[in-house]
């Protein structure tokens, strides 16, 4: 069940939105269980030099669902969706502790190309960030790399329909991707994501600096890349989470005697049931907005 | 009532709308812009005064004929052949040495290198080169390439052949490449860096496919003015050998046979023509400085061409 | 939970070829950066070498002679010392003025339309190889500037024109120094100023100045650096001659450090591997060598200082 996101208008969007909370039982047992894992984290640590940024985190994030990570600022959500394609790597302080298994195998290990990884799970940023080249080569360049045999102009197609850009942009391939507006943009950098097949797709706060219209927009998206991909979104927006996410895992921070503020996994549930019966606390806190 | 309030507002208008003298402020503003103009007026008198004391030169002899006579005691029949030679093939030692080097050297130490006292010693030992006099440059070339080298860089002329003076200025300029490289390299944004190695790019692929391509006017310009700058050096080639003044280029001279050879450049004529004294060479030397200073325009036009052209093509 | 399902086997790790060619490519760029710490290497050991050469061997009373005559075996330091440092602070007396005059009016005054065609003359003018200066020093300052006022005190050759060229070759490398730390000072200071009702020549001079006075500083030593490290204008202007006599007075010729070097070297058919006079050579760069080391060096302080403010 395809929806047509492009032909919609803004008008038809904002009606379509769900509802936070309300969500039927019935809807709530149609959840499969028994999806398969595609990445399980094992009690992950991450230090930059000696700073402990996260602490101890235990996680498995199924097959074509969408899991939200929330929580306040500083608790270290980035960071741990950076390790699950070895973006941190590029930090040099940085230092990973623990495992990260991608259908068994463990990222971390020593025989693991890290570029080989990145083909396989792919990312979207905060900010868009196109090539200052044109839309067609902005989606083609990472199959070029990675040898791709096969027709980029059917590929650069398919990863603009998929991502719900190519009425958009079919007349004008030619043009800088810089061209676009923000929202395109970032449709343009998940197209680009998903134009290299990878099996995850990580989403570092995709909306954040866009505006209202063209967020809802990407959210209908992910339903659809859904089907196809796994999606980790870390979101500061909490309604966010809760109208996209399948899965919600809820994070905090601590500080210890040194100041030192360090984040760690409070909760990982249903995201129905993180908003509506949390187990925690804080969880609670936090949804309820008490603090962060 | 009303008069006083009538008052207030006459003694404020004119508080705030009279002119206040300010003699102090507009003297000194004028004081600055005079410094400035000073500057410019002398750039403006130096052209002005080596065009002026040219044109014996052009009206006794095309420009042809005194670009492609060769060197003479005869000021009447004097031309600047071999220096101008000379330094063309010097600006291409520079190019195909120093701006490789440079360049490469630069990704190296702003891509590859991570930040410890390894690569920030570079940095600093990189800066420090650049502001080493010309002339110690020369020594360098005179030790090594001269003496050491001779038997390779110029055996019939004890080393102080043009090789040695090529690769003299090639090191003289090769940290200024580095350094303007690096900042072009600096200046492009991590968030493209980011991108690339998202969709899986090894670290080259992303140097070669999106930092270059965006460096590149930078670089570009870069490297150009450093190769305006060694066309300007002299002392260096004084050390090195260009002093000696005539080589022949004859028609049996093979390339290696030039190579190897004697060799004389502008700058350095600059020099042995200024200080001769017959009337004849004061105006040969004004001359060969008006023609100095028009390559030297056109490879900055060209620079600063090439950079914008390129800029638009992003 | 226990993983299932994927018979997929994924191999994370990547193509041999490949990295084989990145661990290459890295190879080649750490050579390139390597060469350049060859250079200095090379530098300092053959400044050295000779140098010490020419130290150990040396009659040190020579060294405190009457003048600086290498090949009759003079070799008094101090006659090109202090033709270094006159004509060195010559010429920082005039671009120390205009330098910051004009890095001022840029910064603080210029209208932008002013700003871009001021610049690049400015441009062109750090584009004007010294040997052509040092022919305006000798055809122009000389006989059109110092004659008409000191009339026949004044020789053909003389320090005080070689440092008026030296200091036009200055101005454009202290202008843009310090204009860029002027510039580089927050909007934000200025707006105070002018908010508490400052005119503009007080808030230039008594607030950017100020703030920006690490970069001045610094644009100041390294214009005396370059300065120091000048030869051909000297050169041309004062007469590379073979030696010169101690002397102050700036009206007469001189000899720098620069220039004594570039002398010693156009007598190139008697300057050979074992002369006194070529050791002396390098001996006198080593000394050069040093003096703009530690003036490049102290320079560097004053850029951090300017960098850990903003």
């Amino acid at each position: 069940m395809r929806r047509d996101i492009e032909h919609q208008s803004d008008e038809m969007l904002l009606e379509r939105r769900r509802p936070v909370i309300g969500v039927s039982r019935a809807a709530m047992q149609e959840e499969k269980v028994g999806r398969s894992t595609v990445i399980e984290v094992t009690d992950l640590g991450v230090y930059y030099g000696d700073f402990k940024a996260v602490s101890d985190v235990n996680m498995s994030i199924r097959q074509n669902e969408i899991t939200a990570l929330i929580g306040p600022s500083g608790c270290g959500k980035s960071t741990i969706i950076r390790c699950f394609n070895r973006m941190n790597d590029l930090i040099p302080t940085a230092r990973v502790e623990g495992r990260v298994e991608y259908h068994g195998v463990d990222l971390y290990g020593e025989e693991v190309d890290p570029v080989e990884v990145r083909r396989h799970i792919g990312m979207v940023f905060q900010k868009p960030n196109p090539f200052p080249k044109s839309i067609y080569d902005n989606i083609a360049f990472g199959p070029r790399i990675a040898r791709y045999r096969g027709d980029l102009d059917d590929l650069v197609e398919e990863s603009l329909r998929k991502a719900a850009l190519w009425d958009e942009v079919k007349d004008k391939l030619g043009e800088s991707g810089l061209a676009l507006s923000g929202g395109q943009q970032q449709r343009l950098c998940i197209a680009r994501a998903i134009a290299t097949s990878p099996d995850v797709v990580l989403m570092d706060e995709p909306c954040s600096a866009l505006d209202p219209i063209a967020t809802l927009r990407i959210e209908e998206l992910m339903f659809d890349l859904k089907d196809e991909y796994s999606i980790i979104i870390v979101t500061h927006n909490m309604q966010q989470a809760a109208r996209v996410s399948d899965r919600t895992a809820f994070f905090n921070v601590t500080l210890d005697d040194t100041g030192q503020r360090t984040g760690y996994l409070v909760e990982f549930n249903s995201t129905d049931a993180i908003f509506t019966s949390p187990n925690e606390k804080a969880t609670e806190d936090y949804i309820t907005g008490r603090f962060g | 009532m009303a008069t006083s309030f009538v008052d207030v507002s006459q003694v404020v208008r004119r508080k705030l709308t009279g002119r206040r003298r300010d003699i102090r402020g507009v003297v000194f503003a004028w004081g600055l812009l005079v410094a400035l103009l000073l500057s410019l007026l002398v750039l403006a008198v130096l052209l002005y005064d080596v065009t002026v004391d040219s044109l014996p030169v052009w009206r006794q002899r095309t420009v042809a004929d005194f670009l492609r006579s060769q060197l003479s005691a005869n000021p009447d029949v004097a031309g600047i052949w071999q220096a101008f030679y000379g330094s063309m093939l010097l600006m291409v030692f520079v190019v195909v040495i120093a701006i490789p080097t440079g360049v490469a050297s630069a990704i190296y130490l702003e891509e590859y290198a991570v930040d410890g006292p390894f690569s920030r010693s570079v940095n600093a030992v990189i800066r420090n080169l650049a502001g080493v006099p010309s002339i110690v440059y020369g020594l360098l070339g005179l030790a090594i390439f001269v003496k050491l080298m001779g038997s390779i860089t110029g055996p019939q002329v004890e080393g102080r052949s043009l090789i040695s003076g090529g690769l003299t200025l090639a090191v003289l300029v090769l940290p200024i490449v580095i350094i303007t490289t690096a900042e072009a390299l600096r200046a492009v944004p991590g968030s493209i860096r980011e991108a690339a190695v998202g969709v899986g790019a090894t670290r080259f692929q992303t140097i070669r496919h999106h930092v270059l391509p965006v460096a590149a006017p930078g670089i570009l310009t870069g490297t150009i003015l450093s190769v305006a700058r060694a066309f300007g050096e002299a002392a260096p080639l004084l050390l090195v050998g260009g002093i000696t003044t005539f080589f022949q280029i004859g028609a049996d001279a093979t390339f290696l046979d030039i190579m190897q050879g004697r060799f004389s450049a502008m700058p350095v004529l600059v020099f042995s023509w200024a200080r001769l004294p017959q009337e004849g060479f004061r105006s040969l030397t004004a001359a060969l400085i008006v023609v100095m200073l028009i390559v030297l325009f056109l490879i900055n036009f060209t620079a600063i061409y090439l950079r914008d052209r390129y800029e638009k093509v992003v | 939970m226990a993983t299932d399902s994927t018979t997929k086997q994924i191999s994370l790790s990547g193509d041999p070829r490949r990295q084989r060619r990145e661990r290459w490519w890295r190879f080649f760029f750490l050579g390139a950066a390597v060469s350049s710490l060859v250079i200095t290497a090379a530098i300092v050991l053959s400044l050295v070498g000779e140098a010490w050469t020419f130290i150990s061997n040396v009659d040190l009373s020579s060294l405190w002679d009457i003048g600086w005559f290498p090949r009759r075996g003079a070799f008094d330091i101090r006659t090109i010392l202090v033709g270094t440092l006159l004509v060195a602070g010559i010429a920082m007396l005039v671009a120390t003025p205009l330098g910051l005059g004009a890095a001022m009016w840029l910064s603080e005054y210029a209208p932008s339309r002013a700003r871009r065609v001021v610049k690049p003359a400015l441009e062109i003018l750090a584009g004007i190889p010294s040997v052509v200066l040092g022919y305006f020093a000798l055809t122009f300052v000389t006989p059109q500037v110092l004659k008409p006022i000191f009339g026949n005190e004044v020789a053909g050759f003389n320090m005080l024109a070689a440092g008026i060229g030296v200091g036009i070759l200055t101005v454009p490398l202290v202008a843009s120094i310090a204009e860029d730390s002027m510039r580089a000072v927050p909007l934000a200071l200025r707006e105070a100023s002018y908010g508490l009702g400052a005119s503009r020549m007080l808030t230039s001079t008594r607030v950017v100045f100020p703030a920006a006075i690490s970069g001045i500083v610094a644009a100041l030593i390294i214009g005396f650096s370059r300065a120091v490290g000048e030869t051909m204008v000297v050169a041309i202007a004062s007469g590379a001659t073979g030696g010169s006599l101690f002397s102050l007075d700036v009206l007469q010729p001189g000899q720098t450090m620069t220039a004594a070097m570039a002398a010693l070297a156009i007598g190139s058919d008697r300057v050979r591997g074992e002369d006194f006079a070529f050791q002396s050579l390098f001996f006198v760069g080593l000394l050069l060598f040093l003096i703009t080391l530690v003036l490049n060096v102290m320079s560097e302080r004053f850029v951090r200082r300017v960098r850990q403010r903003y």
